[in-house]
């Protein structure tokens, strides 16, 4: 086999790899798994959530002037914050942004955790299982909103984020941040409910709202939805498709081990250089090795 | 003091004294909101007949905390602790002296026994037997054990008598204590502050003389529905605090208008009593952060007179500021750069891999030959 041949071989199985029909790995929400929708028009920036959040976590705060409890974006002692979005050209416009774990319903967290330490629960709730985590961090590299966070600053490291505290809600309590919010700006329900209840306050007020509930569809569908009157990209929520990130990774990677193709390349390609390798080196010692190298 | 009054409920009397029923309504629900009483409370606070038996016991203090309690005047509340309760026994209000009061002490003691309400005002001296406070003959030690071992209830009213207050401060030659130190036969209600509020004290009294109980306290003997919460958690200020305006030096720009103390020494973070909610003698914004001071931490053992006044206190348990992150798009799509020089890396990697496999073969060629050469 000459160097073009083990090119063109590569570029075939490559391509085969890629044409490989896709997996069936689409993951349907369940309806009557729990959620919250966030209504950026409702929250008035209190941070009552937040504080709620760190009490109910028993979360250190994040310090940085020894006074207050200054938190810029989700970290290790973090798994809620509120953000403001104001339009740089007009002051009139803003918005609040309240981030914590979407609770995906197909995530790529729990797509990328190799020894299952997060799980998605038929119930709703992305949960994490700090004995099964060796620590790699692939959930942070893989979550699209950029949420599971690392305690960088232990010597036992876990992953942190929101996980609507399984504590309080097995009691029959809201989620701290829910239960505390003053305007309703978060509730807590089943996605039916809460998408019957986002849909009923698109159509009574349509101008106000941009014109969808994200998270319905978007990457596959949260169980965390917002309403909002800017657009959601401002808020810092991606504007990818309705495909999950996982169902897309997921479908390669099953694609390229279909039918075994990829070892078959790889250790045909491999056994092509032995042999031939191997051939020549027999050559040269059939004809003394003089001869030059024909390829 | 006499007892004639006794057939006639607590309405009856006050009313006999000019109090019309909107001022006792006005007064008794101040007080009944402070401890947290309901409103049905009040109707059986106007039917309290039997006014309870006050020995009110004067040791190591200012007597700042009975002036206090005499100047919250809205309506008169000297006129009403009277009619409310009978104070058989207090050394600073007595018009009589000497042997006249010592004889209404043991009176009162006696007919009473086991019912009475001792107010404690003032801090305890324990060095060299209790010498350095005497009354009537009798140590401060003698007499506390004499008239709290047979009272119903024992409140500590005031800094000192909680804990010691300024007597107990260093180098503290008196060995001055608080009553819960000494005293630990039953439990005492602390009412810390420099000096206490005075509806602080009525309101434990009330639901005393209403309901026989005492109000919930925490692990020092401090009610709750005063000292549950921190000054810092009720302060008018505190929207200054949240948004980082703080007066750097007394009586400038931030001083003046009314900025949060917190950079001038101010201990309300550590500090718990309700001052900032309930201020003092029924004048809004009596109270040290409404006239422009910094709390000095009064109702705190480890604060008052053990931390200089003017230095700041750790935060515990620090809040959001008025301030919010913005939102940052997190996940930009890589620039074409980006991408031509990960190309570049990944086509080098599969480029040196190919190169590899195709010089493994020659590589052993070498060595034959020398083999050869040997043979």
């Amino acid at each position: 086999m000459d160097r073009r041949n083990f090119l063109k071989s590569l570029a075939l199985a490559g391509g085969a790899a890629a044409a490989a029909p896709a997996i069936a790995h689409e993951k349907e929400a369940r309806p009557e798994s729990k959620g919250m929708l966030y209504d950026s028009t409702r929250c008035i920036g209190c941070k009552a959530c937040v504080v709620a959040c760190r009490e109910a976590n028993n979360l250190p705060p994040a310090q940085s002037d020894g006074l207050h409890d200054v938190q810029q974006e989700l970290n290790g002692t973090t798994k809620n914050v509120i953000k403001l979005y104001k339009d740089p050209d007009d002051p009139s416009v803003f918005a609040f942004m309240k981030q914590q774990c979407m609770h995906c319903v197909d995530p790529a967290c729990t797509s990328a955790c190799m020894l299952g330490a997060l799980k998605k629960t038929a119930e709703g709730p992305v949960t994490y299982d700090k004995s099964s985590c060796i620590g790699c961090r692939y959930c942070q590299v893989a979550c699209p909103f950029n949420v599971p966070k690392f305690e960088w600053y232990t010597p036992v490291p876990k992953i942190v984020k929101c996980e609507l505290c399984p504590e309080r809600t097995a009691q029959g309590k809201l989620p701290a941040c829910v239960d505390v919010c003053p305007r309703q700006a978060v509730i807590y329900g089943t996605r039916e409910e809460l998408l019957k209840e986002a849909h009923l306050r698109l159509e009574k007020n349509p101008k106000l709202y941009q014109p969808k509930v994200y998270g319905e569809h978007d990457l596959g569908g949260t169980n965390v939805l917002y309403l909002s009157a800017v657009p959601f990209t401002k808020l810092g929520l991606p504007e990818k498709g309705d495909r999950s990130g996982a169902s897309v990774s997921e479908t390669v990677q099953e694609g390229v081990y279909q039918s075994f193709i990829t070892p078959l390349v790889l250790y045909g390609g491999l056994a092509a250089t032995v042999f031939r390798n191997w051939k020549k080196g027999r050559k040269n010692d059939d004809e003394g090795g003089e001869e030059e190298e024909a390829s | 003091m006499s007892h004639t009054r006794e057939d006639k409920t607590l309405a009856e009397r006050l009313e006999a004294k000019g109090f019309g029923r909107r001022d006792f309504v006005r007064l008794f629900s101040l007080a009944a909101a402070a401890v947290g009483l309901p409103k049905e409370a009040l109707a059986a606070v106007a039917q309290v007949k039997k006014r309870p038996s006050v020995i009110w016991l004067h040791f190591q203090e200012c007597t700042g905390c009975t002036e206090t309690l005499l100047r919250a005047s809205h309506p008169e509340i000297t006129e009403v602790i009277l009619e409310a309760i009978s104070l058989d026994y207090h050394e600073t209000l007595f018009a009589a002296a000497g042997h006249q009061i010592e004889e209404a002490l043991q009176t009162a003691m006696k007919e009473n026994a086991g019912k009475y309400i001792c107010v404690v005002e003032g801090a305890i001296p324990t060095k060299d037997n209790g010498i350095y406070c005497k009354v009537a003959g009798k140590t401060a030690l003698e007499s506390l054990n004499e008239v709290a071992g047979n009272a119903a209830a024992v409140i500590a009213l005031g800094s000192c008598a909680s804990f010691g207050g300024l007597p107990a401060a260093d180098p503290n030659p008196t060995g001055a204590k608080g009553v819960p130190e000494i005293f630990s036969k039953k439990p005492v209600v602390t009412l810390p502050g420099c000096p206490a509020n005075p509806y602080n004290l009525l309101g434990v009294v009330l639901q005393y003389v209403t309901f026989g109980t005492l109000p919930k306290l925490d692990t020092l003997g401090r009610p709750t529905f005063a000292y549950g919460r921190t000054i810092h958690e009720d302060c008018p200020r505190r929207p200054h605090f949240d948004a980082g305006r703080f007066a750097k030096v007394f009586g400038d720009q931030g001083h003046r208008d009314g900025y949060c103390l917190y950079e001038l020494g101010c201990k309300g973070p550590v500090t718990y009593a309700n001052c900032s909610i309930k201020h003092f003698c029924d004048v809004d914004g009596a109270w040290p952060i409404g006239i422009g001071h910094p709390c000095a931490g009064c109702t705190e053992q480890a604060t008052l007179f053990r931390t200089p006044l003017y230095d700041t206190v750790q935060i515990k348990r620090p809040t959001p500021p008025d301030q919010y992150p913005p939102i940052a798009v997190e996940h930009p799509a890589p620039s074409p750069v980006a991408i031509g020089f990960g190309g570049a890396i990944v086509g080098a990697a599969i480029g040196a891999g190919l190169i590899t496999a195709k010089k493994l073969g020659n590589g052993s060629e070498p060595e034959k030959k020398d083999e050869k050469k040997e043979a």
